[in-house]
């Protein structure tokens, strides 16, 4: 604090509970603000997809283009941190459809659950990209 | 929310004033929209690496079948309910500007219809073969 009390001129702002920044991180932490991250990038993610839907009942012209960004490596970086995205979000919800039932609350299930979440979403991306990979860029 | 200096807590505007009547439809919705897109998510990310390089004689046929075109179709307006469900909790949660806060949740909501329409349109027309 550099300034007293008598030098503000606007009114004083009081925390009403700490916040983040005083916990150690924890795993069900982190994949919790993990869930609202992947949530958020699929949000804007519908975007790309509805894209794609939209140039392919275009023109093949126009879906050609469009095409060749999904194709080029920035594109593909994008589609598979969107699987991957999408896959931690579903393992994400099915967790919370668990605790909904008001099971899993312990604390080793909890680790075990979020743990699981992380392991199992980056396993299933990389199942489902290790065959489009490798024949990527075959067809035009 | 307040910007007097007080010691009392935002919960104190509220109290008495009973329940906005309206919590639960947010909740059950979007658990029932979750739980749709649980499997037709896993429809969509077969979709994807299935159809990723494909050219536009490929993916018009796979389009134009009926099956994943009605996939495609529920999962637009599932996924659209939910992510506009859930950007609306992002953003009561972070913004706090009352005019700020009626503008993004407008736009939340016009992103979401315009994103289902369109797609649907596009399947649509990809499906009946124009």
């Amino acid at each position: 604090m550099n300034e007293t009390r008598a030098q503000r001129s606007g009114p004083i702002e009081r925390p009403l509970s700490p916040h983040l920044q005083v916990y150690r991180p924890l795993i069900n932490m982190m994949m919790s603000i993990v869930h609202r991250m992947t949530g958020a990038a699929l949000y804007f993610g519908t975007l790309l997809l509805a894209w794609w839907l939209t140039a392919a009942a275009t023109s093949e012209h126009y879906f050609n283009f469009v095409s060749a960004i999904f194709g080029s490596l920035p594109g593909r970086i994008v589609l598979i941190g969107y699987t991957w995205a999408l896959l931690h979000h579903m393992l994400g919800g099915l967790r919370h459809f668990l605790w909904d039932t008001g099971r899993g609350y312990d604390l080793k299930t909890i680790d075990r659950l979020s743990w699981g979440t992380l392991i199992l979403s980056l396993a299933l991306t990389a199942l489902i990209w290790l065959k489009p990979l490798t024949g990527f860029g075959v067809t035009p | 929310m307040t910007t007097k200096s007080t010691m009392r807590t935002p919960l104190k505007n509220v109290r008495h004033l009973g329940s906005a009547k309206e919590g639960a439809d947010h909740f059950v919705m979007q658990r029932m929209t979750g739980a749709a897109n649980a499997v037709l998510g896993l429809f969509l990310v077969w979709l994807i690496a299935h159809l990723a390089g494909a050219n536009w004689t490929t993916a018009r046929t796979e389009l134009h079948n009926p099956f994943i075109a009605l996939g495609l179709l529920l999962l637009m307006v599932s996924g659209c309910i939910h992510m506009r469900l859930g950007m609306q909790v992002i953003i009561e949660d972070y913004i706090h500007g009352e005019g700020a806060k009626l503008a993004l949740l407008a736009l939340n909501t016009l992103f979401a219809i315009l994103i289902g329409a369109a797609s649907v349109f596009a399947i649509l027309k990809l499906s009946f073969g124009a």
